[in-house]
């Protein structure tokens, strides 16, 4: 099929195809999936400012069919969401003037590239460890309670021994404080999920997607946020961040939606299956299946750089 | 495996199937009407284009849900009812 936008010849099999497996990882894990689709789309032949554009056009189509189907299971805190667009926007917006500076030095790729290999590798093996621990301590609390159902509570299948993390910061004292009942949170600081999310908003301006790998960890951990919940806030927030930066790729031309299109077909069937696992997997196997997919991103990114490729990290 | 699952996969697999067969027609028709229509657009009205892609992308993501949720319900296989996360 030849896409006339973006003048390149791609059979539209292997678009439906890297879709549904990056729709699968969006629901089930509520990320962006660019660290995928983006070289994915490189090596299709896409030139390089419409593989940012058209993965960010991708992203919010996909993102509007798993944060729907997350929303029917109740998996999306609104409130909380909406609260987080204070942090995210002015983040993003940091993350790319951050960008703009250093693209004038003449080591942009290396410091953004290895920025994003060390953060990716630091939330892998922190996750892992994490839902490891957590798994092992699951088993040895339900091998000692004879007569307790197996099945066990979504929350006691969602507990974390990084709990403790988020019981402090629940307890801060910096006001104003907020409610969150769909998340089952008392009270906790605006503040901090301002600066939650401006963590996630700075990195998705800084590295490019849609940073669920950081927003999504940072909610269950620091904030406390059941992982479903999680995922369905993460990728409302997706809507909204790749939204704005699809208009804003769309205008400078960087956008062919007819391969955005294509690729969605297929993400639009992975992204069901994807959320409809979830509830099938305990939130700590959620997490601990998460584990190896941003080390496949830092290979990805310590491949470009180590090739001297013209993969751009911040593209992804 | 969890019964549930395995009737889950089994409805995937068919909703999959009769999604593939749709999405045949879907590219010959649809995509293809759309491409030099875009195309204009792209070239001769950019701001017009950039709100275009995104509705498009946003309704087409909306119309194939719809379309695998009809899909799933014609050929009777029913998924089993979840409840809200986060709360047992």
């Amino acid at each position: 099929m030849n896409f006339s936008i973006s003048q390149v010849h791609i059979a539209p099999v292997y678009l439906v195809l890297v879709g549904f497996a990056v729709g699968v990882l969006g629901g089930l894990f509520g990320v962006g999936g660019s660290f995928l689709a983006g070289p994915a789309l490189f090596g299709f032949g896409l030139p390089m400012n419409f593989v940012v554009g058209t993965d960010l056009a991708h992203i919010m189509g996909k993102s509007v069919v798993a944060a729907r189907k997350h929303y029917l299971l109740g998996n999306i805190d609104f409130r909380l969401g909406g609260l987080m667009l204070f942090g995210t926007i002015p983040g993003v917006e940091c993350g790319a003037r951050l960008i703009e500076r250093l693209k004038r030095s003449a080591h942009v790729d290396e410091v953004v590239g290895l920025t994003f290999i060390l953060i990716l590798v630091t939330i892998s093996l922190f996750m892992a460890w994490e839902s490891w621990a957590t798994l092992k301590k699951n088993r040895s609390t339900v091998a000692g309670k004879k007569g307790r159902s197996s099945n066990g509570s979504a929350k006691e299948d969602d507990r974390s021994v990084f709990a403790f993390v988020a019981h402090h910061v629940q307890r801060f004292h910096l006001p104003p404080f907020v409610r969150l009942p769909a998340s089952g949170i008392p009270r906790v600081s605006f503040l901090v999920i301002i600066g939650v999310s401006f963590v996630g908003g700075f990195f998705s301006g800084f590295l490019g997607g849609g940073a669920g790998y950081i927003r999504m960890p940072s909610m269950i951990y620091i904030l406390g946020i059941p992982t479903r919940v999680a995922v369905g806030t993460d990728l409302f927030e997706v809507i909204i961040s790749a939204g704005f930066g699809t208009i804003t790729h769309a205008l400078k031309g960087n956008v062919d939606v007819l391969v955005a299109l294509v690729m969605h077909t297929g993400a639009a069937l992975g992204a069901q299956f994807g959320a409809v696992l979830t509830q099938y997997v305990s939130g700590t196997r959620i997490r601990l299946a998460f584990f190896p997919l941003p080390l496949i991103g830092a290979l990805i990114i310590a491949y470009g750089l180590w090739a001297k490729h013209a993969v751009t990290p911040g593209a992804f | 495996m969890n019964r549930d699952l395995k009737s889950e996969l089994r409805s995937f697999l068919g909703e999959a199937l009769l999604y593939a067969a749709v999405l045949l027609v879907y590219f010959a028709a649809v995509l293809h009407f759309l491409g030099a229509w875009l195309y204009h657009l792209f070239v001769a009205e950019r701001k017009l284009y950039a709100f275009v892609t995104v509705g498009l992308i946003a309704a087409q993501g909306l119309l194939l849900e719809e379309l695998t949720r009809r899909i799933s319900s014609w050929i009777g296989w029913k998924r089993p009812p979840a409840g809200p996360a986060g709360r047992s």
